[in-house]
């Protein structure tokens, strides 16, 4: 036990998580965002919409985050000279936060399409008919409905947002929970079990009522029809 | 079918009065004009060869078997399905193929579907007064007054509140119509709207398209019941094949069917 309070007290462990958390609520703002505005594109009835948004899907699916991160500092930082504060703590959390938002928006555009699935299609037909335009039966009538459908894989994609979150250690944010891990470890080798059992209940205490918020949610706001 | 059972006078008697919107027809006004009107379905050939024009103040029903194009053909009125080739006039204008245009085109002609099609998301009132407010751009109290209005013709006014899945089958469809309604359509088209229902609420939609007819609007009534053909229709149109087939009074089509195909669809439908 005071191997713990001796960690606690060295190390700012709330302050690194925190951290991941800000990272996380910024990247699940903007992905959000950047999603809606994919999954529109992807049921819009313009072709080229459709193939920007579904190249775009595929290509964040299929690249590994931590590449992402990493061209975001290398790439779009160093090379590209793109930065958002002269403050290095501040900068290389924004890039993180970007790499992060253009990662996930990729997985919200198909958690919402998935929701789109639920909306029968005589919905959208009878919007049709009534002489809505596109945007206006997306946003009034499909898009409300697909939220509602799919808030239980929403919530999935920000849980891995929020694990996900470690990974800007490549982008070598500040005290993100895991840089602090690797650092608390290098100085106390002795107390690794100790070390691993905070961080991994940090981010269960971090999940659960996310899970479960979710779980709750997605029977509440489940359309009946 | 069921409907020759609940009211025998008007299957059984050539004779009974219809009540259809005869009097109101201007036959110098064609509303819908379907000329040389094909579609395929993939190797599907649904509708072949299709001409047809309704008046203003008609009430036109479609009969025939499943699968003989008859929704298909009511949808392509309002390009819910496109055609492959011909022309299809609404009030002289050709269909626009897509946009502002269409969409206007779409406000003008009412439809009723068969699984109603309410918007699950939002009230009974604001299932009716949303494109009012969004396509026709009324204030909100105008157009919750108008749907009031629409929604007491229906006879539902009193679950205005309510989300769809409250209310019965029977219940939704009417407000459906309440909804098209509220949009002032030149032409209702109703796409098999008792089909979808439980018996006993079949009757109280058939009610509220026959005093819609009684009151001279001109109507495209895709339907299986023949009772309610007999009564509203000033013209029956029988469909097979993807073919109109026949094209008569309600009298002469049911008495006097003149092709075999429909002599065998009446015998198989009228015998129970």
């Amino acid at each position: 036990m005071s191997e713990f309070i001796k960690l606690f007290s060295e190390y700012n462990i709330p302050g690194a998580f925190l951290v991941n958390i800000e990272l996380t609520l910024w990247a699940a703002l903007f992905s959000l965002i950047l999603g809606v505005i994919l999954v529109i594109m992807r049921i819009s009835p313009v072709s080229s919409l459709r193939t920007v948004a579904a190249g775009y899907v595929e290509f964040f699916q299929n690249m590994p985050l931590t590449i992402i991160m990493v061209f975001m500092v290398l790439g779009v930082f160093a090379q590209l000279k793109l930065s958002f504060s002269d403050e290095f703590a501040v900068n290389f959390f924004w890039l993180a936060v970007v790499g992060l938002s253009l990662y996930t928006a990729a997985f919200v555009c198909e958690s919402l399409r998935s929701g789109i699935n639920t909306v029968p299609l005589g919905q959208a037909e009878a919007a049709r008919a009534l002489g809505l335009s596109f945007i206006q039966s997306a946003g009034g009538i499909i898009l409300p409905q697909a939220f509602r459908g799919s808030v239980a894989p929403l919530g999935n994609t920000f849980i891995a947002l929020l694990k996900n979150s470690t990974v800007a250690a490549a982008a070598s944010v500040t005290t993100e929970s895991s840089t602090l891990m690797s650092e608390m470890i290098e100085f106390h080798a002795n107390s690794i079990v100790a070390i691993f059992l905070i961080f991994a209940m940090g981010y269960v205490i971090l999940v659960l009522p996310i899970g479960a918020l979710t779980t709750y949610l997605s029977n509440k706001l489940a359309v009946r029809r | 079918m069921s409907e020759n059972i609940s009211n025998p006078t008007v299957a059984s008697s050539p004779t009974t009065a219809r009540s259809g919107a005869g009097a109101n027809i201007d036959t110098n006004h064609t509303l819908v004009e379907l000329s040389h009107v094909e579609k395929h379905f993939g190797r599907l050939h649904v509708l072949k060869d299709i001409n047809l024009k309704v008046t203003k103040g008609e009430v036109l029903v479609v009969v025939g078997p499943s699968g003989s194009g008859k929704s298909t053909m009511c949808r392509t009125i309002n390009r819910l399905e496109s055609i492959d080739s011909g022309v299809i006039r609404i009030d002289g204008e050709p269909l626009p193929e897509e946009g502002k245009d269409l969409a206007n085109l779409r406000a003008e002609v009412g439809m009723v579907f068969q699984s109603f099609n309410l918007f699950a998301n939002k009230t009974i009132l604001d299932n009716v007064t949303l494109a009012p407010i969004k396509v026709r751009h009324m204030d909100r109290k105008d157009a919750e007054d108008l749907a009031m209005d629409m929604l007491t013709r229906v006879g539902v006014e009193s679950q205005a509140s309510k989300m769809p899945s409250q209310l019965s089958g029977g219940q939704q469809q009417r407000v459906a119509i309440a909804r098209a309604l509220a949009m002032k359509p030149k032409i209702m088209l109703f796409d098999e709207p008792t089909s979808a229902l439980d018996p006993e609420m079949v009757n109280e939609v058939l009610d509220v398209m026959i005093e819609l007819a009684q009151e001279g609007m001109t109507m495209i009534c895709v339907t299986h019941e023949m009772g309610f053909a007999r009564k509203a229709a000033d013209k029956i149109v029988f469909m097979a094949d993807g073919r109109i087939l026949e094209e008569n009074t309600p009298d002469e089509f049911f008495e006097h069917p003149k092709t075999q195909r429909a002599h065998d669809f009446l015998s198989k439908i009228l015998t129970h």
